[in-house]
C-alpha cells in the first residue's frame, strides 16, 4: 500500500480529480450565463444552504470567540497586554480563523448533503428523468447550487465572525468589565480594508469549491446505495482539502501584495 | 395448434412495415470490456406493444437509454419517428422527447417534491405545447384520475407505496400526452398483484391513449398479457423475435429458458 506504486497512483489520482473538476467548474461557467435562469430553484438552495449550517455555524463561530479569549487572556496579562484583546482577536478571527472554520463546517455539511441528495437522485434515475422531460439537469441541480453556496458561505462567514466577536466580548465583558462600545471600536480600529477585503474574498472562493466539489461527487455517483454513501464522505474529504489549498493561495497572493 | 393460433394476438390490422415509430440497426455499446450491445437491431410499428426480453444485466436499461439519447451507443443508427437521434442538437432532441414516455425502472420520482409537482415538472419546459391547452391544474388532475390517484397530490413520494409511485410516474408520463411510451420493468419490486394492477393500466392507457410502447421486462406473465410481439434480447443481440405463442413454443434452449 505505501510502496511506489500505490503513491503515484495516489498522486495520479489527485491529478486527475483536478482536472475533472476544473472541466465541472469550466461547465458551470459556460452554462450559467444561459437562460432559462431557474430562479426559484437557486432561491430554495439558498435557503437550503443556509438552513442547513447556520446552527452549527453560529454555536461554533460562539464558541470559538469564547475559547479563543479565555486562551489567550492568561498570556496576555503576563504581558500586560489584554488591552490589546479585542484587535488579536478581531484580526484572528475575521482574517483566518473565521472564514476557514466556517467554510469547513460547511464543507462538512453542506458538500456532504449535496453529495448525498444528487447521488441518490443520480442511483434512482431521477437526473435521467429531469434530462428526457426537457429540463437541463445540469442547470436546474448543479448551477443552483454552486451558485448557491457562492453566495450563501460568504453570509454564513459574517454571522459566525458577528457570534465569535460577541462570545469573546462576553468574556472580556465578564473578567475585564468592558464595555460593548470600547470593545467593538478597538476591533473595528484594528481591522484594516487590507484585511477584510481578501478575507471576504476567499469566502467566495470556499463557496464555490463546497458546491462544485459536492455537485461534482453527487452528479457523477456510482451505481447503488454504497456509492451515495462514498459520494457524501469523499465530498467532505475533496472539499476541506481544496479549502486548504485555496487558503494558502490566498495567503500568498495577499502577502504579495502587502510587500508591495 | 389451430385454437392455439386462435387466441394469438393478432398483430393490429394496417399496422405493417410502413408505419415504424422506432428503428434500431446494428446497435453497439460497451463499457471497457464489457460489451453489452453487439449489433442490436428493432422495429416498433405505430400502435403496437413490442415486449422486448432478457436476463437481468443483458443491457435491456442500455438499449432504452440510447433510444433516448440518455447514453451514446459506440455505433449504429436510431431512428425515432424517422429522426437519427444520435444527430439531433438539444433543442431538437428535446422536442422529439416530448412524444416519447419513459417510465423508470424504480419509478424515479423526484423526491424533494410533491406529486402536484412531479407531474408539472414536465410541463414547464414545454409551455409552447399546452398553450392552447387546459391549464395545468386540469392536466395534473386529469393524468392522476387515469390512474386513479386523484387524491395523491399533496403528498410527498416518499409518502407513497411501491405500487402508487409506479402509478404516478405512469401520470407523469401520460400528461406530455407522448406518442410512444418506454416502460423500462414496470411491474419490478412489485409485489404480484399490483404488478397485475399495473399491466392492467397500461392496457387501459394503451387502448385510450393509442401510444406504441416498448415495454422492457424479464416479467413472464406480463409478457404473456401484453405483447403483440416480442423480442428476446441474449448476447446483446436480437436472438429471437415472434409473438409470445411462438416464442414459447420454440425448441431452442435459450428461449425455452425464457418460459420455465
Ligand atoms: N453507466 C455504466 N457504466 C458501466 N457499465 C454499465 C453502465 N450502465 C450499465 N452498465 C453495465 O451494462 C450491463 C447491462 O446493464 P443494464 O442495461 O442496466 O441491464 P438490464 O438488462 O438489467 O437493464 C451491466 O453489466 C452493467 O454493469
Ligand atoms: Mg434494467
Amino acid at each position: 500500500m505505501y510502496g511506489i506504486k500505490g503513491i503515484s497512483g495516489k498522486v495520479a489520482g489527485f491529478f486527475r480529480l483536478s482536472g475533472e473538476l476544473s472541466y465541472f467548474a469550466g461547465r458551470y461557467f459556460t452554462e450559467v450565463w444561459k437562460p432559462p435562469f431557474e430562479i426559484r430553484e437557486l432561491l430554495h438552495q439558498c435557503y437550503n444552504v443556509g438552513n442547513r449550517s447556520f446552527p452549527l455555524v453560529g454555536i461554533t463561530g460562539f464558541i470559538i470567540g469564547l475559547v479563543l479569549t479565555l486562551q489567550t487572556r492568561p498570556t496576555l496579562q503576563e504581558f500586560g497586554a489584554v488591552s490589546w484583546m479585542p484587535a488579536m482577536v478581531g484580526i484572528s478571527i475575521v482574517r483566518e480563523i473565521g472564514p476557514v472554520v466556517i467554510a469547513l463546517i460547511c464543507a462538512g455539511r453542506v458538500a456532504s448533503g449535496i453529495g448525498a441528495e444528487l447521488g441518490s437522485m443520480r442511483v434512482t434515475e431521477q437526473i435521467d428523468a429531469m434530462e428526457v422531460s426537457g429540463t437541463n439537469p445540469f442547470k436546474f441541480l448543479v448551477v443552483t447550487r454552486i451558485t448557491a453556496t457562492t453566495l450563501m458561505v460568504p453570509v454564513l462567514v459574517i454571522i459566525g465572525d458577528v457570534l465569535a466577536l460577541y462570545g469573546s466580548f462576553l468574556i472580556e465583558h465578564l473578567k475585564g468589565n468592558v464595555s460593548f462600545q470600547l470593545y467593538f471600536n478597538q476591533v473595528f480600529d484594528s481591522l484594516e480594508f487590507s484585511d477584510l477585503i481578501p478575507a471576504t474574498v476567499k469566502t467566495f472562493f470556499f463557496g464555490f469549491a463546497i458546491g462544485l466539489v459536492g455537485c461534482f461527487k453527487g452528479y457523477y455517483c456510482t451505481k447503488g446505495t454504497v456509492g451515495v454513501g462514498t459520494a457524501a464522505n469523499t465530498a467532505v474529504v475533496a472539499a476541506s482539502m481544496l479549502i486548504f489549498i485555496l487558503d494558502f493561495i490566498a495567503v500568498l497572493i495577499s502577502d504579495i501584495f502587502y510587500e508591495l | 395448434m389451430n385454437k392455439e393460433n386462435a387466441i394469438t394476438p393478432v398483430f393490429p390490422v394496417g399496422k405493417g412495415k410502413e408505419d415504424v415509430v422506432i428503428r434500431i440497426k446494428d446497435l453497439k455499446k460497451r463499457f471497457g470490456d464489457n460489451h453489452v450491445l453487439n449489433g442490436f437491431n428493432m422495429e416498433l410499428y405505430q400502435g403496437e406493444n413490442l415486449v422486448i426480453m432478457g436476463k437481468s444485466g443483458s443491457g435491456k436499461t442500455v438499449m432504452i437509454k440510447c433510444l433516448v439519447g440518455l447514453m451514446q451507443p459506440d455505433s449504429g443508427s436510431i431512428e425515432v419517428m424517422g429522426k437519427d437521434i444520435t444527430k439531433l442538437d438539444r433543442k431538437a432532441l428535446d422536442l422529439l422527447r416530448a412524444d416519447i414516455g419513459f417510465l423508470f425502472q424504480g419509478s424515479a420520482l423526484y423526491d424533494s417534491m410533491t406529486v402536484r409537482e412531479n407531474l408539472e415538472f414536465p410541463l414547464r419546459r414545454h409551455k409552447e405545447r399546452f398553450r392552447d391547452r387546459a391549464d395545468t391544474e386540469t392536466l395534473v388532475l386529469e393524468a392522476l384520475k387515469s390512474v386513479g390517484l386523484s387524491h395523491t397530490t399533496e403528498l410527498m413520494p416518499a409518502e407513497l407505496s411501491g405500487g402508487m409511485k409506479r402509478r404516478v410516474a405512469l401520470a407523469r408520463t401520460l400528461i406530455m400526452n407522448p406518442r410512444i411510451i418506454l416502460y423500462d420493468e414496470p411491474t419490478s419490486g412489485l409485489d404480484p398483484i399490483t404488478a397485475k394492477e399495473i399491466i392492467e393500466l397500461m392496457r387501459i392507457i394503451q387502448a385510450r391513449y393509442r401510444t406504441s410502447a416498448l415495454i422492457i421486462t424479464h416479467d413472464v406473465d406480463c409478457a404473456r398479457v401484453i405483447s403483440d410481439r416480442m423480442i428476446l434480447l441474449v448476447d446483446g443481440i436480437n436472438y429471437a423475435e415472434g409473438t409470445y405463442r411462438e416464442l414459447q413454443r420454440s425448441a431452442d434452449p435459450q428461449v425455452k429458458a425464457f418460459f420455465k
